[in-house]
């Protein structure tokens, strides 16, 4: 590396990283201090009474238990559809294609427009619970699970495994529980960490329909204590991004950025 | 069918195929998924459109869609959506395409490239009341910023913290989900570049300016405009940062819309809503069209190479 590199490079990275890490520091700091305006020094006092919120701790259990929900529609409804259109009706790949990428054109607002209508007859009808909103979510995601999914079934021949496996004499149940979806596990794991980190950061759909989800309940702790919800932000950013860390995958984010609309 | 090389590989099973393989039967697998998707996707993509053009009796009705394109306040918020969209797209773009440039300048899957990267995935999905918090404890009343301005200079804007609420202090705010965003997918682009390419042009003699200005930049371009639009959506479709941090109804289209639903609740006019969603999804379509034709130019160059 010359020396003009060297300084071009620490100066982009000082400058961008002051930018993106200030914010954060200033919640550390912010966290930190005295409940009252008058006092002075640094305090714990709002990271521990964090376990103590009200609708904090069923909020996190909402929105794991809504995570789980998107989850297992994504494995029993889109991936099994992605793959019989893949093998059997390669007539309808555009179609379903198209269904999967509408969401990029649509935003989360204007999702919450149309479907207001159906979420109130839900909440009449059927079920008052946050947990429902796991439908609405599981459409969001569709781009990005569409997008991992074909790529690994255009890198996997699954022509071959299928007919492998009805050779074998596997049903058509076991040919795509047990020989095409094992195929697609990084598509899947992919899937599923922008399942938890959609369900935690969603805010535009559940606060327009009215429903406590967990950016709800902090917006709702932000107006009576402002430190604890600072303290429970920062310490949600620094779990997921633990979590991102500790999840080892080499082209994670490519995948799951490659939203290609071509 | 004898005479295929593929035979027996599978290879040709999409194309021809037994008859087992082209049963009508088929085509239920496809039933649940038409359904559900149905239902929570075009169901409520349908209502959006149509709705703008109907009145509380659904009946066809083109005058409440006159009357808001008409309407300076309407005009005004969709402006200035526009306005902030085409502005963080530009801030974002340079300096997130600067620091992946910057990230490929060190060693590939060292530790510091890691985080940057784990980090700007985690970032490019820091909006809302999360980001509102980050800002306010930053440039708010008593915010870290702020309070070493209000010693250094106290006359300074930055003393204060009223132009955080402005367009281009929710543009600054914005630049920060943008930023990360940029990084994610800029970062494969420059990463595709031959290292060949600046050993030719070190061993022509073209000096390290030259390498940028003919081939570096050049090659980037197409990328960095698709990458540009792809921030510009970004921007455009926010709400929950701008509606916990300024919550003016007229300031921005997202904004506009949230109200006249909220208000929906009480009995008002939906059209509204809807026919300012559909006014936001042309935009979305239009700019997505453009990507896609980018992204189209850009694989194909690609797959030459």
């Amino acid at each position: 590396m010359t020396w003009k590199v060297k300084v071009w490079r620490y100066s982009i990275i000082g400058l961008v990283g002051f930018y993106l890490l200030m914010p954060l520091y200033s919640m550390l700091d912010f966290s930190t201090k005295p409940f009252a305006y008058f006092q002075k020094g640094r305090t714990l006092e709002a990271w521990k009474i964090i376990p103590s919120q009200p609708d904090l701790a069923i909020s996190i259990f909402r929105s794991l238990v809504s995570a789980a929900i998107v989850m297992t529609l994504i494995l029993i409804l889109i991936v099994p559809t992605v793959v019989w259109v893949h093998l059997k009706l390669p007539k309808l790949k555009r179609i379903v294609e198209l269904i999967c990428l509408i969401p990029l054109a649509i935003p989360a607002i204007v999702i919450v427009v149309g479907i207001a209508p159906l979420y109130r007859w839900i909440s009449i009808n059927i079920s008052e619970s946050p947990i429902t909103l796991s439908l609405v979510y599981s459409m969001l995601i569709l781009p990005y699970t569409y997008r991992s999914l074909s790529a690994a079934l255009d890198a996997a021949d699954i022509h071959t495994l299928a007919e492998a496996a009805r050779t074998l004499g596997a049903s058509t149940f076991r040919m795509m529980a047990g020989v095409i979806m094992p195929t697609l596990r990084t598509g899947i794991l992919n899937g599923s960490f922008i399942a938890i980190a959609l369900v935690l950061g969603e805010f535009t759909i559940s606060n327009l329909l009215n429903f406590k989800t967990f950016q709800v309940v902090i917006a709702q702790i932000g107006r009576t204590n402002g430190n604890v919800a600072v303290a429970v932000s920062l310490a949600s950013i620094l779990f997921v991004l633990l979590l991102l860390l500790l999840i080892p995958q080499k082209n994670r984010q490519k995948e799951v950025l490659d939203v290609d609309v071509a | 069918m004898s005479n295929n090389p593929n035979r027996g590989t599978g290879v040709t099973l999409s194309s021809a195929g037994s008859r087992y393989w082209k049963s009508k039967s088929a085509y239920l697998g496809v039933i649940p998924f038409l359904v559900f998707t149905g239902i929570f996707l075009l169901y409520p993509t349908w209502n959006v459109v149509t709705g703008a053009f109907q009145d509380d009796k659904g009946q066809f009705d083109t005058a409440k869609v006159k009357e808001l394109a008409a309407s300076p306040i309407v005009r005004n918020a969709f402006y200035n959506s526009l306005e902030i969209s085409f502005k963080t797209a530009i801030f974002g773009a340079i300096l997130g395409g600067l620091f992946a440039w910057a990230l490929t300048t060190g060693k590939p899957g060292g530790i510091f490239y890691k985080i940057s990267v784990a980090l700007s995935s985690v970032l490019a999905q820091f909006g809302g009341v999360m980001l509102t918090f980050a800002f306010l404890a930053t440039f708010g009343f008593n915010g870290v910023i702020s309070s070493i301005f209000v010693k250094l200079s106290p006359d300074s804007f930055l003393a204060q913290s009223a132009w955080l609420y402005t367009l281009n202090g929710l543009a600054v705010v914005y630049t920060f989900f943008q930023i990360p965003l940029m990084v994610l997918v800029f970062l494969p682009t420059i990463e595709n570049m031959k290292p060949q390419w600046r050993e030719a042009s070190d061993s022509l003699g073209g000096s390290a300016r030259e390498y940028w200005v003919r081939v570096g930049i050049p090659v980037l371009t197409p990328s960095f405009f698709g990458a540009m639009l792809l921030l510009f959506v970004n921007s455009f479709s926010a709400y929950a940062t701008a509606a916990t941090l300024v919550n003016m109804s007229d300031f921005l289209t997202p904004l506009q819309i949230g109200n006249a639903l909220s208000s929906e609740v009480g009995g008002a006019n939906p059209q509204e809503a809807k026919a300012l969603s559909l006014a936001m999804v042309i935009v979305v379509i239009i700019v997505m069209f453009i990507y896609a034709q980018i992204r189209r130019r850009v694989s194909r160059w690609e797959s030459s190479r």
